[in-house]
């Protein structure tokens, strides 16, 4: 970047009257780094990357965090933390407040933590007879009020279950009746461990807010192990490690390099393309572990809240619906992925196609993957136009619930680091919650990994995957917005119309825009 | 032995408004009430409309095998289900009867006009019904259905006292049986049956419904909640406004 280039676009930040004072900061720093060289590429690999074909999510040139850190909130309750100068606490409300204080040091591509913690599991330790629920019910209120007015956004993520207890209850009593942005929430659900009347408990509880998230906990286990947690936008990930770095694959921009059909794709191009997304990938995760030092200098590390070889990275695809209906087009025919059994036949090809090629390629510094990436259905940022969110079938275009689920869910077993399909509910689901819950128990069942629902009428809905107030984006070009997510939204709004579609849900956003935009 | 057939409108994989939970619907064709009031007066004849069709017992299956994973049960509607009773008994039969689809609950939204006998055959694979009360007044009740409301009377206290009464619906016809007394006079005759029974009050919409002289009105939602709390004043029990 010229100076004079990057003059011009610090001045536009700086005297921006929609940016807060945090946003300016992040982004002054994001054009910093920015200024920067990028980590040594091929051509093929910068030329793919100018295009777009692969894109780094605007990360920055020069990665000095990893992207999602998920720290063993766990082991620096039970030692005290001795950079923070802090004991271990023997009561709730010094837990709570030891977290709160964690938080504000948790690193992160966005500069805040993606995650929470388990926060159940983490509390539920503190909580005894001594404390009546009305008691808990006022100290995490007080928390979740502090949660969503210190943290910038959406992105900010908290883990609950399987189990029951008296910490998730209460959680859910205290998010109906705040109805805040921030934290999203995850309900990981074991149909062994995690009782009809608690995923029941979290149905109400999107009727009011558009949260949890659900994760179906038995095949999170089984590619991560215990210690897993759902992070910012639905990125499944292994507690005490995470992910430096998320490149992306846009499936719709490979098809169109693409001459020819199905099988020449399959075995030429999509071959080539995932190489320069490895190649990509494998740059920037050198750049933050070899050159910025990350996992050498970070106290988080020191302390063992994370370990090196419990992270991998992300690899991310998305556009796979109109990838597929271009390949049928460049064979002769008309079927359109989520409407024609063909063209689903089509996609799960492509999927498994692109499972094979990931799992064939090893990556340094990933020992958490098993020296491989993760796959990750990537659903997308407020740039991308006209191209679907990771495995999902185009918003408005859904077909029926039941063959819209069975269409997805095979994809899902092959993403580890996550899918995050939304499944619309309408309004009568709220006299007969039960219904939604047989949906997740049917959709866990037939092997999906993640999902959301999003309800017809609600004053929350999902940009892209994260979480806005309705009533936050009125007016937001003139007074400014108080979560980062919601000015990302308002872009989104422009570019989807999302507010007045009949049906609202969409891809997913899982970063900070362009430093430039 | 081929799989019995029967005269269907249509199917729903999911439907959350048909009973407890998620439910696969299967919509008889043909009804024996002709009610102003109705919904979907399409099915009431019988005869062929573009998505009725002839369907067998093993044709349903596919369909509810598909589905099954993310379902609480099934809900046989119409048209009038009981009417094609011996299907439904197989229907249900081979439902109970396969290890995957047992755990499935069989249903039946009816309009209360099958005898005792039709019930009983049902009763051994049916878990719960759900019926309809035009009107507790047997002259209202010609003039919304065309049909006595005897049997319907006898319908909701015979599967009452077989245990299988799941819910009676009020669908509230402003002008014809939303009159005050005899709703209160309708939830005493309920909490007789049983004092603690779901009843389901539902406001009239004119969505689907023919032309009728003089015009039916919908109730606004004030005047929907205020007909639902007589019934609920007049016992224990347990109403629900739809």
């Amino acid at each position: 970047m010229e100076m004079t280039e990057l003059r011009s676009l610090v001045r536009g930040v700086v005297e921006s009257g929609t940016l807060g004072y945090d946003q300016k900061l992040r982004r002054l720093a994001m054009l910093a780094t920015d200024a920067l060289e990028y980590p040594e590429l091929s051509d093929a690999c910068a030329a793919a990357l100018d295009k777009r074909i692969i894109c780094d999510m605007y990360e920055g040139h020069a990665p000095f965090t990893p992207r999602y850190v998920l720290p063993d909130y766990a082991v620096a309750l039970a030692n005290g933390s001795r950079h923070l100068e802090l004991d271990p606490p023997d009561n709730l409300e010094d837990a709570l407040a030891f977290l709160q204080i964690m938080y504000a040091h948790i690193p992160s591509v966005t500069t805040y933590p993606v995650y929470l913690g388990d926060l159940d599991r983490l509390l539920e330790p503190f909580v005894d007879d001594s404390i009546s629920d009305e008691r808990l019910d006022q100290l995490l209120r007080r928390f979740w009020i502090a949660l969503d007015r210190m943290l910038p956004d959406a992105f900010v993520h908290a883990d609950l279950g399987p189990d029951d207890g008296r910490v998730v209850r209460s959680i859910l009593r205290v998010e109906r009746s705040l109805r805040q942005v921030v934290p999203n929430l995850t309900l990981r659900v074991d149909p062994a461990r995690t009782p009809d009347d608690l995923v029941l408990d979290a149905v109400t509880t999107v009727f009011e807010t558009a949260k949890p998230h659900f994760a179906n906990h038995p095949m999170m286990v089984a590619d991560h192990g215990e210690a897993y947690a759902v992070v910012s936008c639905y990125n499944s990930l292994k507690v005490g490690g995470g992910a430096h770095t998320l490149v992306r694959l846009n499936l719709k921009e490979a098809v169109r390099q693409h001459v020819g059909g199905v099988d020449a794709f399959l075995e030429d191009t999509l071959p080539r393309m995932v190489e320069l997304t490895a190649e990509l990938i494998e740059a920037r995760i050198r750049s933050l572990v070899e050159r910025q030092r990350f996992f050498d200098t970070h106290w988080t590390v020191a302390e063992g809240l994370v370990r090196l070889d419990r992270f991998s990275a992300m690899f991310g695809v998305f556009g796979l619906a109109e990838a597929v209906d271009l390949l049928i087009e460049h064979e002769g025919g008309s079927g359109r992925y989520g409407h024609d059994p063909d063209a689903a036949a089509i996609s799960y090809r492509i999927t498994e196609r692109v499972a094979e090629l990931v799992a064939a390629r090893p990556i340094p510094y990933c020992e958490g993957g098993g020296g491989r990436c993760y796959l990750h259905a990537q659903s997308g940022i407020d740039t991308d136009d006209h191209v679907t969110a990771g495995t999902r079938i185009p918003v408005g275009e859904e077909p029926d619930m039941l063959t819209h689920l069975t269409t997805c869910a095979p994809h899902h077993r092959l993403f580890a680091a996550g899918v995050s399909d939304i499944v619309h509910v309408d309004d009568t689901a709220r006299r007969n919650p039960q219904a939604v819950v047989d949906i997740i128990r049917g959709a866990f069942a037939i092997g999906m990994r993640d999902f959301t629902f999003n309800l017809d009428d609600n004053e929350f809905i999902r940009i892209t995957g994260y979480l806005v107030r309705k009533s936050d984006l009125v007016d937001i070009d003139a007074r400014g917005a108080r979560h980062g997510s919601d000015l990302l939204a308002a872009g989104s709004e422009a570019a989807y119309h999302l507010t007045t579609r009949a049906v609202k849900r969409i891809g997913c956003h899982e970063l900070t825009p362009r430093a430039d935009r | 032995m081929s799989s019995p057939r029967a005269l269907i409108a249509d199917t729903v994989p999911f439907s959350n408004v048909d009973g407890p939970g998620n439910r696969f619907v299967v919509f008889f064709q043909g009804c024996n009430f002709d009610c102003i009031a109705c919904h979907n007066p399409s099915t009431i004849a019988v005869c062929t409309h573009s998505a009725t069709r002839e369907r067998s017992v093993d044709d349903l299956l596919v369909e509810i095998r598909r589905a099954a994973p993310f379902l609480s049960g099934i809900t046989v509607s119409g048209g009038e289900a009981t009417l094609q009773a011996p299907f439904v008994a197989a229907l249900f039969a081979v439902i109970k009867g396969d290890p995957v689809l047992r755990r499935l609950t069989c249903f039946v939204d009816s309009n209360g006009s099958a005898d005792a006998e039709t019930w009983d055959r049902l009763l051994p694979v049916m878990d719960g019904a759900m019926i309809d009360l035009k009107c507790l007044d047997d002259d209202v009740h010609r003039a919304l259905t065309g049909q006595s409301n005897r049997a319907v009377l006898e319908s909701i206290r015979h599967l009452h006292s077989a245990g299988r009464l799941y819910e009676v619906r009020l669908l509230i016809v402003p002008g014809y049986n939303d009159d005050p007394e005899l709703l209160a006079r309708t939830a005493r005759w309920l909490s007789e049956v049983d004092p603690h029974l779901r009843v389901v009050v539902i406001g009239f919409r004119s969505h689907g419904v023919r032309p009728h002289e003089p015009a039916l009105h919908e109730q606004s939602a004030a005047q929907l909640a205020e007909r639902a709390a007589i019934v609920a004043r007049s016992g224990a029990l347990d109403v629900v406004v739809v």
